[in-house]
């Protein structure tokens, strides 16, 4: 079974770089809605290699935690429909799996930990409990073993691992403190990929603080891979190794990021950072013109181009490919590859076969 | 004259225990607190969740009882005036909250919502109110076609901008913006302080802008109040405050404020411990649980705010104490968290 | 659009008035669309209908209308169905259909009447309550708490056996028993909505406490009551006919469906058409209530699928 590949942004493989543990290459997905069919995803590449940061910033409905979902085979079908593409885990494409063997994947390979974590916790269980069953799903072993992997598992996010923390209820416990509950459940078995849908939104800057905190030493101590979703750029800059910048539905840029916020390259990204009030009166403060487009009408060619002050005839009719413009850093832009004087393709259309082969695999 | 004056302003709220539970908590959600704000100035109230500032705002705006303090609008104390003067005063405050979709009635149109402050307290005409409406939206930046729909239909920016419509329709001296950017993106929060920023130039508005960002604050506040926990912790121009923060609060909110730059990672610091309930706030100094400098004499007594240069700062340390000390006193950090 | 000439044609007046509403003109239409995916609620709307045209044109549909008024034709006693009586005729010799076509009046008189007094009491006090909290709020709750503390029929029961049977007394005394039920179920709402901040910033523009409640509480509550309503009316029906039933409410020789099935209970095996044809209107019109209360929930409630 085939998948499309634009290698054009890809590293190449040598010995000095980090394995690649998730890749996710021109993923489509629509949803269909009361008003009409939404083009959630489209086209989106994404790369995270082991042991990395990867941070997935966007405005709101930029498809960001929709990717994330996508990812752990979470979203419904069949309203939700994956129309082309593919998620690569360690060489598995994950999209041509059974419903069973994802489960199997979900809390042992890859966890997800998400933004209100009081709605994540079951509120009529103990914590110790909940963290312990998870546990218990996914190895085997006796109770004793479980109980000693939960009581590590409360310690590695900074929790006192004892009997009294283990019997609390998800109630008793403050915002910060419940997001390393979730932290701690969704590590519980080992997982080498974490996706973390805006973990600290919730939650005060100071508490904020400790969560990146807690997230850079999983990363450095465990070696914990993650995709980090958020808005908001200045978490990212802060905790992230790489990121990747999206809008309606694409990614736009991926690369170090140093590199991205420092030397954007896709209009989008210079636009975004310059919206940012740091530092900044906010009589210099710049806006960008227009408005999110509707996903439902989306605008043909790059779904940027209405709002782009960079704007050239070929963006209203093509969509860009992802080409690389820098090490490990890639933009989708028509301007942007003139300006780095790289030659670019316009992005293909998905075959036809391709559409077959996911609904065959995809379907339980 | 100054345009509102806040001085020792105490809020507790009583949570009811029931007839059999013994006595009543009592929480303190603001411990007086004093400010003033001129004219066409924005002051800034900064602080986490549960650190008052809201509740400092619903106390201007009278939607909430003061305990003790006083707050004087326009050289009169507001506490101390009746129903109809009180409200007739209160025309020149008004308020733009944090939610846009829930601070507009859903099933309003836009005229209704921008008209009610002019139909409550005026005797304009239906053309009247029509034109003044329109007049309003437009310096909004919105138009004839969004007149007759209903909130549902609009993005969130769109209905900040009535939400700030309707609270300009008094021609009100004062606004309480809290956290009005908060719910919003980065770009619609760009849009919406550049118009905040041009309406206040233009109509010599005073803000009493609420925020937990310190970004935002820093972009559009003069003066700014730094609140812990119901109390000030050190307020005066925010140039100085961002600058040079003299007490640790304020220095491990700036530290812990993401920066989008990702060179200057080395400065995140991290905060140890969570914030406590105002239920029981701790003796003395309530910053002193958290405080990584703290001295016997913080646990026993609450430092007086005093003064200094411009700014008042609440707290026991010497006045040139070296506070980015906090820097190094971070334990059981990773050791490649900066790079 | 803001016109202000004189001389506008009533054609762009009318469309200035669909611009100006456009906003509820689509609600409107949306709603309805929404209302009658739901094909038992047409069904049950359809039923409505037909009821309340019988009821309003008894005189010219019943095919015996003296009868349906109470005449007595004694040479025609206990006939069962046949063609000239499609549903026979009673102890009295009365056409059956004519006396349940005129029987129609009453239960739809009772259960509008009875619900608009209701919800014109009880949904102001039940705002009133809740928006305003402490003493207030404790005292209509309280109330509240000892009118629904007694069972309602019982409670009906006594008030029509004080005042003396009557379809009037039937309908205070319903009235009397049913309210708390909406001042507890808009006081609800009223608490939760007490605290949005779109009341917060009414009450700052300095609108009177009393309009905020009126502009801002009580419609955002309609929702629910409007449900509840339709829900009910099936209820008082019910109760109506069941206090017509034990003779406390329609007196002979009106005909009403619960006095009607009173009347047939003596005859119920051998002429079982007196009674149950009654019995079968009450079930049907009752039924059909339910179905439009379930689609306008399809309709009014945001929680449900949308």
């Amino acid at each position: 079974m085939s998948s499309a590949t634009p290698s054009t942004h890809l590293p190449a493989c040598d010995a000095g770089a980090p394995a690649e543990l998730l890749a996710v290459h021109d993923l489509r997905l629509q949803f269909r809605s009361m008003r009409g069919l939404v083009k959630a995803l489209d086209g989106v590449d994404l790369t995270l290699h082991d042991g990395e940061i990867l941070g997935l910033v966007g405005e709101s409905g930029c498809g960001k935690t929709i990717t994330g979902l996508a990812i752990l085979g979470l979203l419904q079908r069949p309203q939700a429909e994956i129309t082309s593409g593919a998620i690569m885990y360690r060489g598995d494409d994950l999209l041509t799996k059974s419903d069973a063997q994802m489960q199997k994947l979900r809390g042992r390979d890859i966890s997800m930990v998400f933004q209100d974590p009081l709605a994540s916790l079951n509120p009529v269980f103990a914590v110790g409990k909940q963290i312990e069953d998870v546990i218990r799903l996914h190895t085997r072993g006796s109770r004793r073993e479980a109980r000693e992997a939960t009581y590590r598992a409360l310690a590695s996010v900074g929790l006192p691992a004892d009997k009294d923390t283990f019997k609390r209820y998800p109630h008793q416990f403050s915002g910060g403190m419940r997001q390393r509950v979730c932290m701690a459940m969704a590590l519980a078995c080992g997982s080498p990929l974490l996706i973390a849908d805006e973990p600290t939104t919730a939650l005060d800057v100071t508490i904020q603080a400790q969560i990146l905190n807690l997230l850079l030493k999983l990363r450095g101590e465990l070696g914990v891979a993650q995709i980090l979703i958020t808005h908001n750029v200045g978490v990212a800059a802060q905790t992230c190794d790489r990121i990747a910048v999206m809008y309606a539905g694409s990614v736009v840029e991926e690369g170090p990021v140093g590199d991205v916020l420092n030397r954007p390259h896709h209009p989008y990204t210079i636009a975004l950072y310059e919206c940012l009030p740091h530092g900044r009166t906010a009589t210099d403060l710049q806006t960008i013109p227009g408005t999110v487009p509707d996903l439902i009408d989306p605008p043909a060619g790059c779904r940027f181009h209405p709002r782009c002050t960079r704007v050239m005839e070929r963006c209203s009719t093509e969509k860009p490919q992802p080409v690389s413009v820098a090490e490990r850093h890639s933009v989708s832009c028509f301007w942007a590859a003139e300006k780095a004087g790289i030659q670019i393709d316009a992005r293909r259309a998905p075959q036809a076969d391709e559409g077959a082969s996911h609904e065959d695999g995809a379907s339980a | 004259m100054t345009l509102l004056q806040v001085d020792g302003l105490s809020v507790h709220f009583r949570i009811r225990r029931g007839l059999l539970k013994g006595s009543d908590d009592v929480v303190h959600a603001v411990d007086d607190v004093s400010f003033t704000l001129e004219p066409g100035e924005t002051l800034a109230l900064v602080g986490e969740s549960g650190c008052g500032k809201s509740t400092v705002a619903r106390a201007v705006l009278q939607l909430v009882r003061p305990t003790s303090g006083s707050v004087s609008f326009m050289g009169r104390d507001v506490a101390g005036m009746k129903g109809g003067a009180r409200r007739r005063m209160l025309r020149d405050a008004q308020v733009v909250f944090q939610d846009p979709y829930s601070s507009l009635n859903p099933r309003m149109t836009v005229h209704s919502l921008v008209s009610e402050p002019l139909r409550a307290n005026t005797k304009l005409g239906a053309q009247e109110l029509e034109d003044r409406v329109l007049s309003l939206l437009e310096m909004v930046g919105l138009g004839t076609q969004h007149l007759w729909r209903r909130p549902h239909e609009f993005s969130g920016g769109q209905c900040q901008r009535i939400a700030i419509a309707r609270a300009l329709a008094l021609d009100p001296k004062l606004v309480v913006l809290d956290e009005p950017t908060s719910a919003l993106d980065v770009s619609v929060q760009a849009r919406i302080l550049v118009l905040l920023d041009e309406l206040q130039r233009r109509l010599g508005l005073a803000y009493l802008f609420i925020a937990h960002d310190l970004a935002v604050v820093q972009s559009m506040a003069k003066s700014i109040a730094v609140m812990y926990l119901g109390q000030v912790a050190e307020q005066g121009p925010a140039a100085e405050v961002f600058s040079e923060p003299r007490h640790p609060y304020t220095v491990a909110l700036l530290n812990s404020s993401p920066s989008p730059d990702p060179e200057a990672r080395a400065t995140m610091r991290v905060l140890e411990g969570d914030v406590p309930s105002a239920v029981r706030p701790p003796a003395g100094c309530r910053f002193h649980p958290r405080c990584p400098f703290r001295m016997p004499i913080c646990e026993r007594e609450y430092p007086a705010p005093h003064g200094v240069g411009s700014r008042m700062v609440a707290c026991h340390l010497p006045d040139d104490f070296d506070l980015t000390q906090l820097g190094s006193a971070r334990a059981g950090e990773v050791a490649d968290v900066a790079h | 659009m803001a016109t202000s000439s004189a001389s506008m044609t009533t054609n762009s007046r009318w469309s200035d008035w669909r611009v100006r509403h456009q906003a509820s003109l689509d609600e409107t239409r949306y709603n309805t669309r929404v209302f009658f995916k739901d094909k038992l609620a047409v069904v049950g709307l359809v039923i409505i209908l037909l009821t309340i045209i019988m009821a309003v044109f008894a005189p010219y549909i019943a095919p015996y209308p003296a009868q349906g008024q109470g005449e007595s034709n004694l040479h025609a006693r206990f006939e069962a169905p046949n063609a000239q009586h499609w549903m026979g005729t009673d102890n009295q010799g009365r056409d059956i259909l004519s006396r349940i076509i005129y029987g129609a009046r009453i239960p739809l008189i009772i259960s509008f009447t009875v619900t608009a007094v209701i919800v014109i009491i009880g949904v102001p006090l039940g705002g009133i309550a809740g928006y305003y909290g402490g003493r207030i709020d404790e005292v209509v709750m309280r109330i509240t708490d000892v009118f629904l503390a007694f069972p309602s029929l019982i409670l009906a029961i006594t008030f029509v056996a004080f005042l003396g049977p009557s379809i009037r007394n039937v309908m205070i005394a319903i009235v009397v028993s049913w309210w708390p039920w909406y001042t507890r179920l808009v006081r609800g709402v009223a608490v939760s909505l007490r605290e949005r901040p779109y009341v917060e910033a009414a009450r700052t523009m300095g609108v009177h406490n009393l309009l905020v409640i009126w502009r801002h509480i009580l419609p955002n509550a309609l929702g629910p009551v409007i449900v509840q309503m339709t829900l009910d009316i099936g209820t008082v029906i019910l109760a109506a006919a069941a206090l017509s039933f034990i003779g406390l409410g329609a007196q002979p020789p009106t005909a009403e469906w619960g006095l009607m099935i009173s009347e047939g209970k003596d005859y119920i095996l051998q002429q079982w058409w007196i009674g149950t044809f009654a019995g079968l209107a009450i079930f049907i019109l009752v039924l059909a209530f339910n179905f439009v209360g379930d689609g306008l929930r399809d309709v009014l409630d945001p929680r449900s699928k949308r």
